[in-house]
């Protein structure tokens, strides 16, 4: 292993010198000379008719450069969704077009329907403020019951509906699930919520668009988790440009949890007002736009059965759920209700038959898409909860129902009955590592304790799986995705023998900076600290899908080994010149090129050396130069896993829930970087306990966003989430890909969710309101007291 | 936010003399500068109080602690510690350190949010509001939802503070702003016992008189064990209902006995 760390070791994160010095370098921190602002008019209505702007009074004020408006991009294409969904009855799905400014009609509170550009933001703000916009507003579509039910009142009226599909998996498998139901001794019930969620990157959304009249070329600064895909849509779909007309460089980005993924209109009109005054424009969102046009998070409502016999062994699943994709369909939104989250309904469970029914539904919302764990959070939450309460139905422990129905390590590979083949994973041992670290076996002591304190105390599990490493090419195409989902990374060994890594992988908080400079130095025995990592930028990098769906270090990382795999295979091939040796004979280890059996060797810097100052090659055999580039497309998803416990403490007077412990067990497979493991750990699982407990989008029947602030719109804090027990010591590696791994970026934000309404449940179960079998998130005080009073 | 002068006096006299037309006084600008920067203040030229040396500091006066209208929190949780310590406790619970840092007393009470803390210890205590042009009670002073006897342009310049033999402010908290979802400052006097209750109210802070009678009485939770509060003029919003609100009342009044030991 490389002194300065190599895989395994707890190397610290080279990023966090500039992050933590300020010298990171953030859209907005990056200006070109002559740069204009953009301020974006949006709508105050969450539904209505424009009749006309009228631009002329803002554009005669001080400053303002253009304004645009829906009008001046009809000629473009709509933003597209990325996934073709059929519903149960083969019709596809309804796919209204998303323009870059509203036209025609505005959709939600935050809709965009005008652009200022001016010299200054203040100006264009100004001016934006001075656009007489005659709108009339009309009722809003809110709920997603009533805006299936009322066809005369439409998100859009050309689809003749609200509702974009439904979506039956696996339609084959209804009426057996429904059989099984029928004749099943008990059925456990369950009717949820899983809330609404506003990402909140640190960092708020910015572009700075950059267009050259010389060249035609345009350049894109923007906040994105994957440059390629921006790439990819602004020219091919939206704008109508060469691929190679537009260069995407996401910078330093400050978080995105998924709301970065997505091509947003402001970015293409940006783009378009810099060629339209040929000077670059600037626009950073403010805190509110944010809150009003990011992409949001969840939203479904569920109604979840679960067939089982009388000693708790299930039988089978059916869950009927409503799920709000907003006012348009943004990238993966509608995936993420679907094959992220259908699919995943068998849990870590033996679970024979499972029917999944997912209605979408517009409404004039923000748009909702995937946001940390996407899909998984919603299946899981259903899942763990709907086995909660059938355990208490039919009095058994609750580890004991979730033990009985765990997949056992002899069934991998195991294919479920809602289609994903698990490859290998081992539950009773990160159950049993679970039970341990949470010390299950003394909460009785520490209830007696809390109940002298005048506190319920409640325990609640969580065994959870999700796909991840998201995805294989193969499979999502038959499945209706219009991407491929490969990486790609380009290996380049520099003359002195120092290294370049082009990665697809976008880092935006995740510290691949470190951990795929571990994992070249360890594969190629070269220090770290000779390795950089360059992502963000279309025009160095090969290719790339991103960073989202744990997929970075699963899929990039892959493409990152296979490339260098053919840079050792060039070395060998260079050493085998130089040693004047057959190239069959050259092993490499350690960073040493040596021929077997002799003490005949060259270093990896002088095989590098030899490459650039090629005197005497034999130039038909071997070419000069050290560089490849790899592609990789996984075979499967792969599978991490784990078992949750989480206990909480609730003041019966208040109805505060306070957690005072969290324990998670998971396999990740290898682990590359345990530091960094452990903090995306705590990330999710902080990120899931404000879901859980303070995270709650709420909008009226007008449709206007009541929690459009931090005044009202609770994110956790340091002092909401306990000290963590983490433990990733129960591996078994992914079996397809080389380094195997599984992925761990989403893993907290998935599992910990019903391990925390379990816990709430439990306390108020034991604490004597056993009237309160279910709590929608987030349980807040005022709810958690209004379930035990509402007796 | 729209442009705005900026006057920054050095003393109480120019201040006041340059809040003449129509200006607006700047204090911590906590409160005032959001709602600037969110276009829904416009107010032209602001006068900044934080410069004048008068309006700063905590002081031991005649019946009771001076507070200098001007103090950041963060001071008054210092240097009030030893006369009031439970009036130190309350400013160090407002907000995060920078907020504490900038906001002062002044602002603050100005402002008369419906959830702010200083509202309810300033009643709770019995407080004396000092301005450029005279005192006002508390109990005259605080008379709605962001409304009080201030005229425009009167500057607070002090808040003089009894100081009770027992005192306890007990906050819970709303999760997103943490202001005040209900916050109770018990304030126990040779002559009786105030009960002083913010976050809770459509009128804003205000006065238990049934829990003071009691406590006055006797002095312990169980003394207003049978009280309640009716729910009718609480505040009903996303993160509770007015029932929920006047249960909290006697709740936290109860804690804030204890507190107050
Ligand atoms: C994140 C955050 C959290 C907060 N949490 C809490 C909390 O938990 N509890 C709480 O009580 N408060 C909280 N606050 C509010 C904070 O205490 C403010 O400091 C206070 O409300 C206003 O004080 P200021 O000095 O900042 O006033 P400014 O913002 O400067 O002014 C507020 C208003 O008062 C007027 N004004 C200011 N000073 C005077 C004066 N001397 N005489 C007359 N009028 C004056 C101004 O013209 C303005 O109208 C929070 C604020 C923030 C930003």
């Amino acid at each position: 292993m490389p002194k300065d760390g190599g895989i395994g070791e707890s190397t610290k994160r080279r990023e966090d010198i500039r992050f933590l010095t300020g010298k990171g370098r953030y859209t907005d921190d990056i200006n070109l000379r002559g740069q204009a602002f953009a301020c974006f008019l949006r709508s105050e209505v969450a539904n209505g008719r424009i009749n006309s702007i009228d631009t002329s009074a803002a554009m005669s004020m001080p400053g303002v450069l253009t304004i645009l408006t829906g009008d001046d991009f009809t000629g473009m294409g709509g933003n597209p969704a990325g996934w073709l969904i059929n519903s149960r009855n083969g019709e596809p799905m309804k796919e209204p077009k998303r323009p870059v400014l509203a036209h025609g009609k505005v959709r939600h509170v935050g809709d965009a329907y005008a652009m200022v550009v001016a010299e200054t933001y203040g100006q264009a703000r100004d001016a934006a403020a001075a656009i007489e916009a005659d709108i009339t507003e009309l009722p809003a579509v809110v709920d997603m019951a009533k805006a299936l039910a009322d066809s005369t009142n439409l998100v859009h009226d050309e689809i003749g509906t609200n509702q974009c599909f439904d979506w039956g998996w696996i339609e084959d498998n209804r009426a057996a699930v429904d059989e099984a139901f029928k004749n099943a001794p008990h059925v456990t019930t369950l009717e949820l919520v899983n809330n609404r969620l506003i990402p909140n990157a640190m960092e708020p959304r910015a572009s700075l668009a950059d267009y050259d009249a010389g060249t035609g070329d345009y350049k894109l600064y923007t906040t994105s988790q994957n440059p390629h895909l921006h790439r990819l849509l602004i020219a091919a779909f939206v704008m109508g440009m060469p691929e190679n007309k537009l260069t995407v460089i996401a910078p330093d980005v400050g978080g995105g949890f998924g709301s970065k993924i997505y091509h947003y209109g402001e970015e293409a009109a940006v783009l378009a007002a810099a060629k339209a005054i040929n000077r670059p424009v600037k626009w950073v969102a403010e805190r509110s736009e944010s809150f009003l046009s990011d992409a949001h998070g969840r939203d479904h409502v569920t109604k979840i059965e679960l067939a089982t016999t009388k000693d708790g062994e299930f039988l089978a699943l059916r869950t009927e759920t409503l799920a709000n994709v907003g006012a348009y369909l943004s990238n993966f939104s509608t995936a993420t209700p679907t094959f992220l989250h259908g699919t995943l309904m068998a849990g870590p469970y033996k679970t024979p038959l499972v029917y999944v029914n997912v209605k979408t539904v517009f409404t004039n919302t923000a748009p909702v898409d995937a946001y940390r764990g996407a899909g998984r959070p919603e299946a899981t939450f259903s899942i763990e909860r709907v086995v909660d309460k059938c355990a208490r139905e039919l009095g058994i422990d609750q580890a004991e129902i979730r033990r009985k129905n765990l997949l056992t390590p002899d069934q991998f590979p195991y294919t479920t009955p809602v289609g994903l083949v698990y490859d290998t994973g081992n539950y009773q041992a990160t159950m049993d590592k679970m039970t341990e670290l949470a010390d299950l076996a003394g909460f009785e002591k520490r209830r007696a304790a809390s109940a002298k304190n005048g506190k319920l105390r409640g325990l609640g599990l969580s065994t959870w799986i999700e796909a991840c490493g998201i995805a294989p090419s193969n499979l999502v195409g038959v499945l209706g995705a219009r991407v491929g989902l490969f990486d790609a990374a380009t290996v380049r060994v520099n003359a002195t023998g120092n290294i370049s890594v082009m990665t697809g992988a976008h880092s935006h908080g995740q510290g691949h900076e470190t951990v795929f400079a571990q994992i070249v130095a360890e594969q190629l025995g070269i220090p770290a600290s000779s390795v950089e990592i360059v992502h963000g930028d279309t025009s160095k990098i090969p290719f790339g899908m991103g960073s989202y769906g744990s997929r970075s270090l699963a899929v990039a990382g892959s493409a990152m080994t296979k490339a260098v795999d053919k840079i050792i295979a060039k070395g060998k091939k260079i050493a085998a010149h130089m040693l004047e040796a057959s190239e069959q004979d050259i092993e490499f280890k350690d960073g040493s090129f040596s021929v077997a059996g002799t003490d005949k060797a060259k270093t990896f810097g002088e095989i590098a050396f030899s490459a650039y100052v090629p005197h005497n090659y034999p130039l038909e055999t071997l070419e000069p130069g050290l560089e490849e580039t790899a592609f990789y497309d996984p075979a499967n998803f792969t599978y991490p896993a784990g078992a949750y416990a989480c206990e909480v403490e609730v003041d019966p007077d208040t109805g505060k829930v306070e957690i005072t412990a969290f324990t998670c067990a998971d396999d990740f497979g290898n682990v590359m970087n345990p530091m960094i493991v452990d903090g995306q750990v705590h990330g999710g699982v902080g990120q899931g306990i404000g879901q859980a407990l303070l995270e709650s989008t709420s909008y009226d029947e007008n449709g206007q966003l009541l929690t459009g602030s931090y005044m009202d719109y609770a994110m956790p804090r340091a002092d909401d989430v306990p000290f963590y027990t983490v433990d990733h010591s129960c591996i078994t590696p992914c079996t397809h890909n080389p380094l195997g791994v599984k992925g761990c970026g989403e893993a907290g934000a998935i599992g910990s969710p019903p391990a925390v309404i379990n816990a709430v449940i439990d306390a108020l179960q034991r604490g004597g309101h056993t009237h309160v079998k279910h709590i929608d998130m987030p349980a807040s005080p005022a709810r958690v007291w209004a379930a035990i009073n509402n007796a | 936010m729209y442009n705005f002068d900026l006057i920054k006096p050095k003393t109480l006299a120019d201040a006041v003399a340059a809040m003449g037309d129509g200006a607006q006084a700047l204090s911590g600008g906590q409160t005032l500068l959001p709602t600037m920067k969110q276009r829904l203040a416009d107010p032209g030229t602001l006068v900044s109080l934080t410069g004048i040396p008068e309006l700063q500091g905590v002081c031991q006066g005649d019946g009771g602690i001076i507070i200098g209208g001007a103090t950041p929190h963060a001071v008054v949780a210092k240097e009030a510690l030893k006369y009031y310590p439970a009036l130190a406790a309350l400013a160090g619970q407002i907000g995060d350190p920078a907020v504490r840092n900038r906001g002062t007393i002044g602002g603050s009470i100005a402002n008369n949010d419906p959830s702010a803390c200083y509202p309810a210890a300033a009643l709770g205590s019995g407080a004396i509001i000092q301005t450029n042009a005279r005192e006002i009670a508390a109990d005259d002073y605080f008379l709605g939802m962001f409304e009080t006897a201030l005229d425009d342009g009167e500057i607070v310049t002090a808040v003089k503070f009894p100081v009770p033999q027992v005192a306890a402010y007990i906050k819970f908290v709303q999760p997103a702003s943490r202001f005040a979802l209900v916050g109770v400052f018990v304030a126990k006097f040779a002559d009786g016992v105030r009960v002083a209750i913010t976050g809770a109210s459509n009128n804003g802070v205000f006065r238990w008189s049934e829990a003071e009678a009691a406590l006055s009485a006797n002095f312990t939770p169980d003394a207003i064990a049978g009280l309640t509060l009716p729910a009718d003029d609480m505040i009903a919003d996303l993160h509770g209902s007015a029932d929920y609100r006047a249960h909290l009342c006697g709740v936290m009044t109860k804690r804030a006995v204890i507190a107050a030991g």
